[in-house]
């Protein structure tokens, strides 16, 4: 079991489900209060930290540091129980946890700069040497009194009971002490994720540096660890900084982005949590941190996939318009030759031919066509089409582009006739009227208003 | 010893089976660990839970091949969904674990809840391995009662073996440089979705014998203490394998012998596994012949050494050089013609050397009683000068040094004021080979940019 889990209120009617929906919402209900405040909190505070853990390419590090608690955990309870005192009592396994998580930090750091290993190799050995000597331990005390350690393991995993009062307390204030050093220290950490060895030249330690933000992996850690459970912990700490990259590219926003996901992840999902049967709170607030990343990468503002999808669609479409253009000029060329050719943008080319001439599907075409007259750059007139005044402008200027780039192809990089029309196809698109000056000095050696197709000029013997 | 508890028939088979699970976990783990991967043993041991959730729901019980299947089957769409997000998505690799691992996690713990409410399917035992249960549920093969584990993780480990075989070529290059991989023709993406299948099996035939904490690090730790050893990939397989073995044989026994130390009963031996495995970790780290800590200082000190002999060689070479020109000059005006034959010893005593090397008093005395129990050096008179072996030694430098200073000038285009500092540091580390490329390198002048005379190679019927 993971989480804390909110009772749920066993509604008959729609009426009594709305009444126990308003009494959630306006947290008039004790127990719900304060876990969906509690984890909210929580998940604000792991999503700042978060953004700079992610940041700083360690997103992985709750994970191991959380792990690494477990001998901590077993042998201050092995040291109070032995010593005659309670080993249950909370504040010696949080001591005991916490120097552990550290420890753990420190060989993490020590594992990378002493030995130069990955970052994830320095993870995956603290974390499984760390767990292996804690479930050593535990198997230990298991041996010693059966029953009593069974306490311990639900402290890993979160306790099953609702969060107590002495708990939100442990959150606000970790919460407190985390957001307030993320701000005292946003510019040193900021430079640490972004430029470390600047960072290092303006006088700040990498240690020291490093080790903050360590300790605020173990402070989240620690607090949310007993609180919600460890899983819970190890999502707030990643799932919403993850998310939070696909609104933004600044720092600042990122962070605020990040704290606003993991807070409404935990609102929602302690919500959910409640309102439905049967359903764990850390599960449900880890899925509902993942449907907001998920609706991130979709639709996030920076990054998000649909607005990159979109933005793909649109250059394909302007990519294909260019080419029905010059496939238009080309042919309107070939049907008019010499001198009569500049200006007479009204010679009538067949549908048909277009399509023979770059391959196009008739479907594709005839869209492309309609697109075009109603942008006004060709005209159709049945089984034809011509140009318009603008259209012909715009032709012209993008065969001379297509054609300047084949010379040059051919001229300067050596790149076989038969294969420069498909390169030339690339990159007709993105030429920049300076680019496109230097290349008629240096093709043409002068200012033409289109030049020769390579094509049709004789080979060069 | 304190292993009084030791049964063949059930130790031996719990031996048997923590070997073969290591080993296998570590063949592959080393692809991880040279990919930036190492975390997804971890990733991996969390979200097979859904895909358990599945089959415990649709043959409603909680052992059999369905489980099997249904873990590999979530395992491999964790992989999957992983690489995903980094490549279309551009989400940072451990992000991209950390995001799919933690939902795929409380997916399966949502489903179970649904489906098997009360029922035993604990998520925990999937975290904890029970590899002291192995012996107990066997398998009758030819025969013989062989543990159902010990056949599975034999299976899984000829089937990595066999992959690690027939694609190390293709493993090595997609590892290193997967452009090139690519331009050659094999495809990197298949080799990795290869690799991912293989560790998503390993890791789940491995949860369901021996536990999660043996297989997460098992694929990471011994490989990572390979790489303190070794930097070709063939070494790795062979000392990651060898370790694991090793991690694995100890942390049995340790699990059996050191809570005996603190009057306790024995301990999970999994647990004690991992811990074997990083006891062996910082083992390797401190004396691993390439990246061990105590290697690395004893090397230090033998160059450091070295340089200090090296430059009190060098200095008695100049000094002798010295005496021979006043010798030659001196012979030139009176009239003799003996310069083939001149010797012209010049001992210097410590305290010179110790004031124009730098180094101190006891230091100088130290190097010196050294080259003079290597036959380099003898006393003569109040000072030490030079045998001919010694001659030879301090030759060679002081050619690598001036042809070094002629390169740089030469070749480099270095201001002459700066040429010596780092020829300095260079003639100690320069070879014959390196000396006949310098050579070849720079204008075939007898002078130094300083106007020494550069000397010969190696004058074997020196004097």
């Amino acid at each position: 079991m993971i989480g804390p889990s909110v009772a749920w209120v066993a509604t008959e009617t729609s009426e009594e489900w709305l009444v126990a929906l308003w009494r959630l919402l306006t947290l008039a209900d004790y127990n719900s209060r304060v876990v969906i405040l509690g984890t909210a909190l929580l998940g604000c505070a792991a999503g700042v930290v978060g953004s700079f853990t992610l940041l700083r390419k360690r997103a992985l590090v709750g994970d191991a540091i959380s792990h690494a608690m477990l001998p901590g955990l077993g042998i201050a309870f092995l040291a109070a129980t032995l010593s005659g005192g309670d080993g249950r009592s909370l504040p010696i396994l949080l001591t005991g946890a916490t120097i552990s998580g550290l420890i753990g930090a420190a060989a993490i750091l020590g594992l990378r700069s002493t030995w130069r290993l990955s970052e994830d190799a320095a993870f995956g050995i603290v974390l499984s040497v760390f767990f292996g000597a804690g479930v050593a331990l535990l198997g230990v005390i298991q041996s010693l009194e059966a029953g009593h350690a069974a306490g311990l393991e639900g402290f890993i995993y979160g306790k099953t009971a609702s969060l107590s009062w002495t708990d939100l307390m442990a959150i606000i204030s970790a919460a407190a002490v985390a957001l307030l050093l993320c701000a005292m220290y946003f510019k040193e950490l900021a430079l640490l994720c972004f430029d470390q060895a600047y960072a290092e030249s303006q006088g700040y330690s990498k240690w020291w540096l490093d080790g903050l933000l360590m300790s605020l992996v173990v402070g989240i850690a620690i607090t949310g660890m007993q609180a919600v459970g460890l899983i819970l912990v190890i999502a707030l700490l990643i799932i919403p900084a993850a998310a939070a990259r696909f609104w933004t590219h600044r720092l600042s926003r990122q962070v605020l982005i990040s704290a606003g996901i993991g807070m409404a992840g935990c609102f929602g999902g302690g919500m959910a949590s409640a309102l439905l049967p049967n359903l764990p709170a850390g599960a449900v607030i880890i899925l509902a941190c993942a449907i907001l990343f998920l609706f991130s990468l979709m639709f996030g503002s920076a990054q998000g996939m649909v607005w990159r999808a979109i933005r793909r669609w649109q250059w394909q479409q302007i990519m294909l318009r260019q080419h029905l253009l010059r496939a238009v000029y080309e042919q309107a060329e070939t049907k008019t030759s010499g001198p009569e050719i500049a200006g007479d943008f009204e010679v009538r080319i067949d549908v048909a031919d277009l399509m023979i001439s770059r391959s196009w599907s008739k479907p594709l075409l005839e869209r492309l066509v309609d697109d075009a007259q109603r942008e006004g750059l060709v005209t159709r007139i049945g089984f034809q089409v011509a140009l318009s005044r603008s259209g012909w402008v715009q032709a012209k200027r993008l065969t001379h582009q297509h054609r300047l780039w084949e010379m040059y192809l051919i001229t300067h990089a050596d790149v076989a006739l038969q294969q420069v029309d498909r390169l030339a196809d690339d990159i007709e698109h993105v030429l920049e009227p300076s680019i496109i000056h230097e290349l008629e000095q240096l093709v043409q050696g002068r200012t033409v208003e289109v030049a020769k197709s390579p094509h049709q000029l004789p080979e060069p013997s | 010893m304190g292993l009084d508890g030791w049964i063949w028939a059930l130790d031996g088979w719990i031996l048997v089976a923590a070997v073969l699970c290591a080993v296998s976990c570590s063949l592959l783990g080393n692809f991880l660990v040279l990919r930036g991967t190492s975390m997804l043993g971890d990733a991996i041991s969390h979200a097979v839970l859904p895909g358990l959730a599945v089959a415990f729901w649709i043959s409603g019980s909680r052992s059999g091949t369905g489980m099997f299947v249904a873990a590999v089957a979530a395992a491999v769409v964790t992989v999957f969904l992983i690489e995903t997000l980094r490549r279309s998505a551009g989400v940072d690799r451990g992000a991209s674990m950390g995001v799919v691992f933690t939902a795929m996690f409380a997916l399966g713990m949502i489903m179970i809840v649904q489906v098997a409410d009360h029922v035993d399917l604990d998520p925990n035992c999937v975290l904890y391995g029970s590899i002291e249960l192995t012996p107990l549920d066997q398998w009758e093969i030819a025969g013989w009662l062989i543990p159902k584990a010990v056949v599975t993780l034999g299976v899984t480990l000829l089937l990595n073996g066999l992959f690690v075989a027939l694609f190390y070529k293709e493993l090595l290059l997609t590892t290193f440089d997967s452009d090139l991989a690519d331009s050659m023709g094999f495809s990197s993406q298949v080799i990795h979705y290869g690799l991912m299948t293989l560790v998503a099996i390993t890791a789940v035939a491995s949860f369901e014998s021996v536990g999660s904490v043996l297989v997460v690090a098992m694929m990471v730790v011994p490989p990572a203490s390979a790489l303190m050893m070794t930097d070709r990939l063939s070494g790795m397989l062979a000392w990651s394998a060898g370790l694991a073995a090793l991690a694995a044989i100890m942390g049995h026994g340790s699990a059996i012998v050191v809570p005996s130390w603190f009057g306790m009963g024995s301990t999970l031996t999994s647990g004690m596994m991992a811990v074997s495995a990083g006891g062996i970790l910082i083992v390797c780290g401190l004396v691993g012949s390439r990246r061990g800590l105590i290697t690395r200082w004893v090397r230090q000190r033998a160059f450091a050494a070295q340089v200090a002999a090296d430059d009190v060689l060098g200095f008695l070479f100049r000094l002798e050089e010295r005496a021979k020109s006043t010798v030659l000059t001196t012979a030139a005006t009176t009239g003799q013609k003996k310069s083939e034959s001149i010797t012209a010893q010049n001992p210097a005593t410590a305290a010179q050397l110790s004031t124009n090397l730098g180094q101190s008093l006891p230091q100088c005395l130290r190097v010196l009683s050294g080259l003079v129990r290597r036959g380099e050096v003898e006393p003569s008179g109040s000072g030490y000068c030079l045998t001919s072996a010694g001659r030879r030694r301090a030759q060679l430098l002081v050619r690598s040094h001036r042809l070094w200073e002629l390169y740089l000038v030469e070749q480099a285009q270095y201001e002459i004021d700066r040429i010596h500092e780092k020829a300095e540091a260079w003639e100690h580390v320069t070879d014959e080979s390196m000396r006949e490329s310098l050579d070849r390198a720079t204008s075939q002048t007898a002078l130094d940019p300083h106007g020494s005379q550069i000397p010969p190679e190696v004058e074997r019927h020196n004097q």
